[in-house]
């Protein structure tokens, strides 16, 4: 059974749809990469999955069971973790805060959880009594993928987390998110830099005008000259 | 907000249609106000009317600012009383024992020093251009402020004791009332152009906050500034525009200021629908609608939402002086909040913000319903005491006909809940067209 | 340094008197605009409703305070609290929920909060009448004079409900304090005021810091509206005249900041006082040495008592000229 799957989903805002019958499906352990060019609902599909916006038609199911258009915190209870592209921290509270609320379903869980992350992303250990607002692109990005990490999730959703870092945090992330699939947990990203992300990809889902274009491996996506030429920049 | 209420029938031309609603809504109107001529007397429903003709131009200044421009004026009495001040200081007759006395020219002096001491504190504050260090002319001008304002604010103490207790008050102009009304919306809206030039950058809840504060302020001034308003010793008679009562007798003369309070109305009705139907009206309400687009459309936001919210206040500054003349009295205690703010704003939401045909209609709904409940209230009240009495022998408080009253405020915010709940748009909303 | 006595109490005394209920007050309307994002005009009633509750169970069972040698209307003090908190809870539920589920703009939500008022003051003018009554029913006032100084005549002056005021005003915020900074509600609380939709993402129910929020601020009103009350007198139409001042102080300390808040109600409360106060009675002393052509005149107070309300009206003005996000900087403006 897939961890996450997509079943000819119809969805956007105030009844207009920017999804016309999208698939996807991603097995627990693997990275799936969602790319696209701008517009083609690359996000939208993402905020559709964990039900910030209106699904009008068809199923997403996780676990085999179907969650569409659930509120957010009942998919956080399922196992799922989303981590926005912007505004993706508390900026006044303290770096440790921040990832303890990301365990407020789960209070018992903070202290081994914290310990759990802080292994993940060392830098935020020294830094854990600064409020998150203080922090550069990069570490805020480690703040909030942490936090989302701090619920235990089985599948965890990235929303373009190299957005606007420079290429030394950019690789970093990347070798992050490497490391948190290894240790079990799904994930499924938005990514601009698609040549990088869907060379950690297990999966690539291609999407144009809210349709899938491609779908494949990633290995198989960035050897694909198709793909290459309309979408990777040659 | 306007895309919510896109209905089809909004969007068919006007002419095909009829206005169904607007003729239902003003039949039963008219029935009502017939019912309470035939129930309370002429004189009385006439005066009715007239307040209800006055309350209905405080609506419609309220409807530009929270209908057309999504502003929230917490102030309304505030605005009201500068043009009740102002038709009161107009109209009164001429106080020769002020005029004749030294009384003027001293506080012509003070006036100058007053000036003197803005132009001061103002040279003060250019200091840096001399090479004034701007920490050093900043406590400098501060400083310098502080005693300029004792020495000015103690003569005005000394001068308005003075006046106090030689003249009584400075009295009136004895000019014809109208100039009165002019002349309070235009200080309405200028002391409308200083709030709005403060807070209208900043979050809507911010006008609401600084319009409560100077409504407060006025009120507190006119109450205490006995040399100006004779405070709560208030000032009566006001003389009226049209021939007084004393000439046609009640009903006669109520009726002839109320057709000018029409006149009046009619004209304003005439130029909000012009002004809401060119260019003009178009941008403003697409800022209400959608600031983000329009300010990236180049408009300047800022500069189009003073012009409406002053337009407002300038209305309710005459409203309020209409209203002040034809009680023929000025009393600073008798602007309460309930009366001239949460009344018109009532009126406006029943009615229909944005709406200025559902904006009179509500004024004088509303202003009817107000009316009626004062002894509507004060019966159910006795009712309940009656009963009371009969089935628990209980003894009721002394005051309860003043709690009735009380109840009216409660009758006021319930409505206010239960319009803002299930009729956000009014009973007659505006109608929005997407074709213009 | 009869004239320094007169300065403590007047200045001082009154000063911090007024800044902590402004203070509490402030609190209430500033973790109120964080959380849900609207000016709360009817906390000054919350607070008379509080009040109100205290005197209606002071006045039941007046002789319980004696037992114990409190003031009646102290014990009674949590049991308003609890009320008011069901009452703020319940407001919230019936008024403002549904239109916040109907996404209206914040300043509907102020429009619905100014209808709140009008009903609380409504209901509570129909129970309380018109009149002002003490909250001390059966117990006395007691006051404390201080002679600190040798050879001066006037005492220093302060009265038990005002050092009960400090007192309680002080555990107030440090207990909030605490609850913000230690607690899981109070970090949620914090996070849902810097980042709401994060917040829900993180799984947060938000629903139940809304609750909390109506909780804490309706306590806070209790206290705020019962110690005003036991200070002065209990009147039904408190309200009107709190609600700049405690606006202003909110806004002075950037709104969405408790600390600040408390800072901006001191501020407010001692701007009031030092407005108010005749500063010819500090100048007095010098008289005899002043230059003879300098005639001080009887009366150097900024503005008359009558005019107090500018004074919160005049700081509300000046701080959103020149820093609309207040002294601390506020989050969301």
């Amino acid at each position: 059974m897939p961890l996450i799957e997509a079943r000819d989903v119809y969805g956007g805002y105030g009844g207009m749809n920017i999804l016309n019958g999208v698939d996807m499906s991603l097995e627990a352990d693997e990275v799936g990469v969602i790319v696209g060019p701008n517009g083609a609902g690359k996000s939208t599909l993402l905020k559709a999955v964990f039900g910030l916006l209106h699904v009008n038609q068809g199923d997403i199911l996780l676990h085999g069971k179907p969650i569409q258009n659930l509120p957010p915190h009942q998919l956080v209870e399922r196992g799922m973790g989303f981590v926005p592209q912007e505004k993706n921290v508390f900026p006044s509270l303290t770096v440790q805060e921040n990832l303890e609320m990301g365990a407020f379903l789960k209070p018992q869980n903070v202290k081994r959880m914290l310990g759990q992350v802080y292994e993940f992303f060392p830098p935020l250990q020294e830094k854990r009594h600064q409020p998150a607002g203080e922090l550069s692109g990069g570490q805020r990005q480690m703040v909030a993928m942490g936090r989302a990490l701090m619920a235990e999730p089985s599948l965890l959703l990235l929303d373009e987390p190299t957005a606007g870092l420079s290429p030394l945090y950019m690789n970093e992330i990347f070798d992050r998110v490497k490391h948190i699939n290894a240790a079990g947990v799904g994930i499924l990203m938005v990514e601009q830099n698609a040549k990088q992300a869907l060379a950690i990809a297990d999966k690539g889902f291609v999407l144009a005008a809210g349709q899938n274009r491609f779908t494949d491996t990633g290995a198989a996506l960035l050897a694909d000259p198709d793909v290459a030429k309309s979408f990777l920049g040659g | 907000m306007a895309d919510s209420n896109y209905t089809p029938q909004d969007a068919t031309p006007r002419a095909s249609r009829l206005p169904l609603r607007e003729i239902c809504l003003f039949g039963a109107l008219l029935i009502t106000i017939v019912g309470v001529y035939a129930a309370m007397g002429a004189a009385y429903s006439t005066r009715m009317l007239v307040e209800a003709a006055c309350y209905a131009v405080l609506a419609l200044g309220l409807t530009i600012q929270w209908g057309y421009a999504g502003q929230f004026n917490a102030g309304v009495m505030g605005f009201v009383a500068l043009g009740g001040v102002s038709a009161m200081l107009f109209s009164v007759p001429v106080n020769d024992a002020f005029w004749n006395s030294e009384l003027p020219a001293e506080l012509g002096k003070v006036l100058l020093y007053a000036i003197g001491a803005t132009l001061l504190v103002v040279a003060a504050t250019k200091l840096t251009r001399l090479g004034v260090p701007k920490r050093v002319r900043t406590v400098f001008a501060v400083l310098l402020a502080i005693v300029l304002y004792m020495v000015v604010i103690s003569l005005l103490r000394d001068v308005t004791a003075d006046i106090e207790s030689q003249a009584d008050f400075v009295g009136g102009l004895g000019l014809p009332p109208w100039l009165g009304w002019i002349f309070g919306g235009a200080l309405a809206g200028v002391v409308g152009y200083f709030i709005g030039h403060v807070c209208l950058g900043l979050r809507s809840d911010y006008l609401a906050i600084a319009t409560l504060g100077i409504a407060e302020i006025i009120k507190a001034f006119l109450k205490n500034s006995d040399w100006l308003t004779r405070g709560t010793a208030t000032v009566s008679p006001l003389p009226w525009p049209t021939p007084g009562p004393a000439e046609l007798g009640f009903t006669l003369s109520r009726a002839i200021y109320l057709s000018l309070t029409a006149v009046i109305i009619a004209g304003i009705f005439f130029l909000l629908h012009q002004a809401y139907h060119a260019p003009w009206g178009r941008m403003i309400r697409a800022i209400r609608d959608n600031e983000i687009s329009s300010a990236a459309m180049g408009k300047d936001i800022n500069k189009r939402r003073l012009e409406i919210f002053v337009l407002g206040c300038i209305l309710m500054g005459i409203g309020g002086g209409m209203l002040a003349s034809f009680n023929s009295l000025f009393d600073p205690n008798g602007y309460l909040p309930l009366n001239h703010t949460f009344l018109v704003l009532v009126m406006v939401i029943l009615g229909g913000p944005g709406n200025n045909l559902g904006t009179i209609f509500g004024a004088v709904a509303v202003y009817i319903i107000w009316i009626m409940s004062e002894p509507l209230a004060l019966y159910l009240m006795d009712l309940a005491v009656a009963f009371g009495a009969f089935a628990f022998d209980w003894q009721a408080p002394a005051n309860i006909d003043s709690r009735a009253l009380q109840a009216r405020v409660l009758v006021i915010g319930v409505l206010v809940t239960l319009v803002l709940r299930f009729a956000p748009k009014g009973l007659l909303p505006e109608r929005v067209r997407h074709h213009d | 340094m009869n004239e320094l006595v007169f300065f403590v109490n007047n200045v001082v005394i009154a000063g911090s008197v007024t800044g902590a209920i402004y203070a509490i007050g402030a609190i209430g309307v500033t973790l109120i605009f964080s959380i849900m994002r609207f000016a709360h005009f009817a906390h000054a009633d919350m607070m008379t409703f509080g009040a109100f509750m205290v005197l209606v169970l002071t006045t039941a069972f007046p002789g319980i305070g004696m037992g114990i040698g409190v003031p009646t209307a102290i014990v009674m003090l949590p049991i308003a609290m609890l009320l008011t908190a069901l009452l703020a809870v319940g407001i919230d539920k019936t008024f403002y929920k549904p239109l916040r589920a109907h996404g209206v703009k914040p300043i509907v939500m102020v429009i619905a909060s100014l209808g709140v008022t009008l009903i609380l003051q409504g209901l509570i003018r129909l129970f309380a009448g018109t009149g002002g009554q003490g909250l001390y029913v059966d117990d006395r006032k007691a006051i404390f004079r201080m002679l600190p100084f040798e050879d001066v005549r006037v005492p220093i002056v302060i009265t038990e409900p005002q050092v009960y005021l400090f007192g309680i005003t002080l555990l107030a915020v440090i207990a909030l304090h605490l609850f913000l900074s230690r607690s899981r509600l109070g970090k949620a609380m914090r996070a849902m005021s810097d980042n709401p939709e994060l917040a829900q993402a993180s799984g947060i129910n938000t629903n139940t810091i809304v609750a909390v929020t109506w909780v804490i601020a309706g306590g806070l009103a209790a206290i705020a509206g019962t110690l005003l009350s036991l200070d002065v007198t209990f009147k039904p139409d408190l309200s009107f005249f709190l609600l700049l001042p405690i606006f202003a102080a909110a806004i002075v300390g950037g709104v969405g900041h408790p600390y600040g808040a408390v800072a901006g109600g001191f501020v407010v409360g001692f701007a009031e006082t030092l407005a108010v106060f005749n500063w010819a009675v500090l100048l007095r002393p010098f008289r005899d040495s002043l230059p003879t052509w300098l005639e001080l005149p009887s009366n150097l107070a900024f503005v008359g008592t009558e005019y107090k309300i500018v004074v919160p009206f005049f700081i509300l003005v000046a701080i959103l000229v020149w820093r609309p996000t207040g002294i601390f900087k506020g989050k969301v403006i």
